[in-house]
Parts: structure tokens; C-alpha cells; sequence
């Protein structure tokens, strides 16, 4: 038995453990990725219909994924659709071609795809975005559009969260928020999940009459009777930080450098 | 031999509990039993990993040298429950999303650690299994007891099927939301080792010291 505590021994016995070890941990890994990723998917898209309430009992998500979505992408300097028109890259004319393919996060570390925000811009602390974003249009069951569904991210406290947005065609009252990956603690700024604060969301509006963007979460319990009520959310208790996060980053999305130029594009025009 | 294989695989359930008696694993027990889903894949999760453990520790036993013993067996626990989130997250997203950092704390359990070190180092490798099972049972016990209790009067639901219809939804049952809190597991686990303990006094830990008779100071 002494021989065990030899050196040699114990050198060999450590890195044949750690080489076992690795090829176990890395062979699952690479095995399960498929399903996981299949997964990972399944999961945004429903919370893209869940963001705009289209859930149904009894209908597959990829069902009503693919009857009344319509997926568009949005140049955010613009605000103009990427169409046939002003496609000019090759990078672009794929990205039309298939915009459920396009990667937004992707692009954003992509360069020439991509923007690097000053630090006064980034309110959201997300550094680059894409110059490009992936948009949802939801129809209802006569072809209209009805909601526009917007992917938003920023960071909390100890993540960046990345969630959906669902307006009204006005483009100012909210159908619902969900966040779809996140790391925040569970219990305090995981209640970013809370369906009982996520119902807090609908009906607020996002927008001042002057059109400037104005909506924040605020400590403790928004009063109904103030004239502020639809432009605010109650923050969540014990997480400030990722309040203040979720706060800067729909700000940030709703803002020029984020939707806004698209959003006043809706306002004026229509979808 | 039948009833040495039964007293490993079914003594931890309630005459060597680790939850209850050894008092191993208790924060993952205040953590995921707020619903019975959790719970479940919780148990299976930990039944798994101490199990297997438990064997490959006990098969290469003989040459982990003494200085780095706690390590190996770490790395092996580690490796395992990885396998196990990755499997998880193929095919239980939902579930293993609402476990998040839990699965991943299965490598601190004390209950993984504490079998590798004071069973499988000194067992052969088919009972140092059994005893992982077992203890893995035991530990299920006290989970999905607490899981049921808090479920059903914290939510009125068992595995999120309505039993007791609540006010919020038109019933008649006022749920208790403490019991949705982590703190309800600590009175339910503290209750159920009162119980325990009152039904099998041998239990009972004896008093580590008593206190003296109080004493007058002396007068100078």
C-alpha cells in the first residue's frame, strides 16, 4: 500500500484520472449538443409566443411558430426592413434569404456586421450590437399584423439577459416581457421569471406623448392613482441591480441607438 | 449475504438517514422541494451520482494514493454530475432549467462525498453501489416527503396537478406561501427528526456535555 503514496504513483494515478475524466465529461458533451441545441431553441420560441401571449393548449409551438410569425429583419440605424432592395452584401442577401438563420448575437461580434457603442450610449452595458436585428411580426388570424415582437438584452448583475418585447402595433403599449436566459440569483433578480411580475407588464405604455421613451421599474409598488402609473413597473424586491438593468436595457433598446428609429418608422406609417 | 445487501441498500431510509440522522445534504433539500417535479429529478439526479461514484471509487480504490484521495474523488463526482446536467439539458430543459445551479451543486453535496469516503474506500465495488443507491433513498425519502408537504398546502398542487382548489383560482383553499420559502423545509426537516427520533429513541444523540448545577460566587 505504501508504494500508493509514491511519487510516481501519484502523479499517474492523477493524470490518468484527469484524462479519463475529460474524455467522459468532453464525449457527452459533444454527444447531447444536438439535442440541446434543438432545445435551446424550442425554448426562445416559445417565449417569443409567450412574450406575445400566443401560447395555446393542445398546439405545438412550431406550429403557431410557423402559421403567424413572420420574421423580419431590421436595420436599427434606419429603421428600415432589410428587403431585395437594399441588400447589398453577400452577408445580407443570406440573412434574407433565410432570416431565421441570421444570428444576431452572432453578428454583434462579427466586424462589419456590427457597431461598438460609446460608453455614454451604452446605457444597457452590452458594448457592440448588430447592425442588424431580428424582428417578429405576430398576425392574427385574418393576416393582420398585430404585435411586433423585439429581442432585447443587456446586462443585470451577473449576466446579460436576453428576453423579448412584445408592443402593440402603436408601438407604444406592451403586451408582455419575458426573459428567455439569464443568470441572475434565483429568488431575487431570478423573479425576472416570476409569472406574477411578468403580468405587471401588459397595458404599460412605453413612450411620453412627446415620443420620448419613458418607462422604468421603481422601487417598491407603482402607485395606480399617479398619472405616471402606465409608464412604470414595480421593481423587484431585493435585486436593484438587475431592476436598474432591466430598466437601462429596455431604455437602451427602445432608444436611437436601439428600435427607435424603427419605432417611430411604425408610428408614422403603420407595420 | 441477502439480508447484509439489504441492510446497506435499505438501512439509510430510516434507521441511517442522511438527511435526517447524519444531517448531509440539507441545503439542497431546502432548495428544490418547492414543487415535486423539481424533487424528483432532484433525487434521481443525486441517486445517480452517488451511486456511481460510489463504484468507480470503489473499483480503483486500491491505487488512489492517500495524499490526493479527497481530489480524485471530486474530480470523479465532478465528471459525473456534468454527464448528468448535459443529459438534462438534452432532455429535460424545462426541468433542468429550474434546477439552474442545483444539479451543479450535487459536487458539494456532502452526502456524494461523505459515501466515497467512509463506504467506497473501504468496500468492494458492487456493495459501495448499493450503499450509493441506498443512500441516495434515503435521501429521496425526506425530499419527496417535504416536496408533497410543501407542494400541496404551499401551492394546493401535487406535481402541478390542482388537489386543493385555491382562492386565486375560484376554490376554497388559502395556501400557505411560507411553505413555498426555503425556510418551511427547515421546520418540516426539524419536525420530521423529532418524529423520527421519538420513534426510534436509539437516534438520539447523547448530550455532549451537561450543564453544571448553578454556583453561588464566593464571597471575598
Amino acid at each position: 500500500m505504501s508504494s500508493n503514496d509514491s511519487t510516481g504513483k501519484t502523479l499517474l494515478v492523477a493524470s490518468l484520472l484527469c484524462i479519463v475524466c475529460s474524455i467522459v465529461v468532453s464525449t457527452a458533451a459533444v454527444a447531447l449538443k444536438g439535442d440541446q441545441v434543438k432545445n435551446k431553441l424550442l425554448d426562445k420560441n416559445k417565449n417569443i409566443l409567450a412574450a406575445a401571449g400566443m401560447l395555446e393548449e393542445g398546439k405545438s409551438v412550431q406550429e403557431i411558430f410557423e402559421q403567424r410569425l413572420e420574421v423580419k429583419l431590421v436595420n436599427l440605424d434606419t429603421g428600415e426592413y432589410l428587403t431585395e432592395e437594399n441588400a447589398t452584401e453577400d452577408w445580407q442577401k443570406a440573412a434574407l434569404k433565410n432570416p431565421v438563420a441570421y444570428d444576431q448575437r452572432k453578428a454583434a461580434k462579427t466586424p462589419g456586421q456590427n457597431e461598438i457603442l460609446d460608453g455614454g450610449e451604452d446605457i444597457a452595458s452590452i458594448k457592440r450590437q448588430a447592425k442588424y436585428a431580428t424582428i417578429y411580426l405576430a398576425k392574427s388570424e385574418t393576416g393582420d399584423v398585430e404585435t411586433i415582437i423585439l429581442p432585447v438584452h443587456g446586462y443585470g448583475l451577473w449576466s446579460t439577459l436576453y428576453g423579448f418585447l412584445a408592443l402593440k402595433t402603436d408601438a407604444t403599449t406592451v403586451v408582455g416581457l419575458g426573459f428567455y436566459e439569464h443568470g441572475e440569483t434565483p429568488g431575487l433578480g431570478g423573479e425576472v421569471d416570476n409569472p406574477k411580475w411578468k403580468s405587471m407588464w401588459p397595458g404599460k405604455q412605453v413612450f411620453d406623448e412627446q415620443g420620448n421613451v419613458d418607462i422604468r421599474l421603481i422601487k417598491g409598488s407603482v402607485d395606480p392613482s399617479s398619472p405616471k402609473a402606465p409608464h412604470q413597473v414595480d421593481g423587484l424586491a431585493g435585486a436593484t441591480l438587475t431592476s436598474n438593468g432591466v430598466t437601462n436595457l429596455i431604455q437602451f433598446w427602445l432608444g436611437e441607438n436601439g428600435f427607435g428609429p424603427y419605432l417611430a418608422k411604425v408610428k408614422e406609417q403603420g407595420v | 449475504m441477502a439480508s447484509e445487501t439489504k441492510k446497506v441498500l435499505f438501512g439509510p431510509v430510516l434507521d441511517n438517514n442522511p438527511i435526517a440522522l447524519q444531517i448531509l445534504g440539507i441545503c439542497s433539500a431546502l432548495a428544490v422541494t418547492s414543487n415535486l417535479n423539481t424533487t424528483v429529478t432532484m433525487c434521481i439526479a443525486l441517486t445517480t451520482v452517488t451511486a456511481f461514484s460510489n463504484f468507480f471509487i470503489s473499483c480503483i480504490r486500491k491505487h488512489i494514493p492517500s495524499s490526493i484521495r479527497i481530489i480524485v474523488q471530486m474530480a470523479i463526482i465532478a465528471s459525473l454530475v456534468i454527464v448528468v446536467d448535459q443529459f438534462l439539458k438534452a432532455y429535460a430543459y424545462s426541468i433542468s432549467k429550474q434546477l439552474s445551479v442545483f444539479v451543479g451543486l450535487i459536487i458539494t453535496n456532502c452526502i456524494v462525498m461523505g459515501r466515497a469516503e467512509a463506504y467506497a474506500m473501504k468496500n468492494p465495488p458492487l456493495p459501495s453501489f448499493l450503499d450509493g443507491v441506498g443512500n441516495g433513498l434515503g435521501y429521496s425519502a425526506v425530499l419527496l416527503s417535504l416536496g408533497v408537504v410543501r407542494e400541496l398546502f404551499g401551492a394546493g398542487k401535487l406535481f402541478g396537478i390542482e388537489i386543493l382548489p385555491t382562492v386565486n383560482e375560484g376554490g376554497w383553499y388559502v395556501p400557505n406561501g411560507l411553505l413555498l420559502l426555503p425556510p418551511s423545509a427547515f421546520f418540516l426537516i426539524g419536525l420530521l427528526i423529532w418524529a423520527l427520533r421519538a420513534a426510534k429513541p436509539e437516534q438520539v444523540e447523547k448530550s455532549e456535555f451537561s450543564l453544571a448545577p448553578q454556583s453561588k460566587a464566593l464571597a471575598h
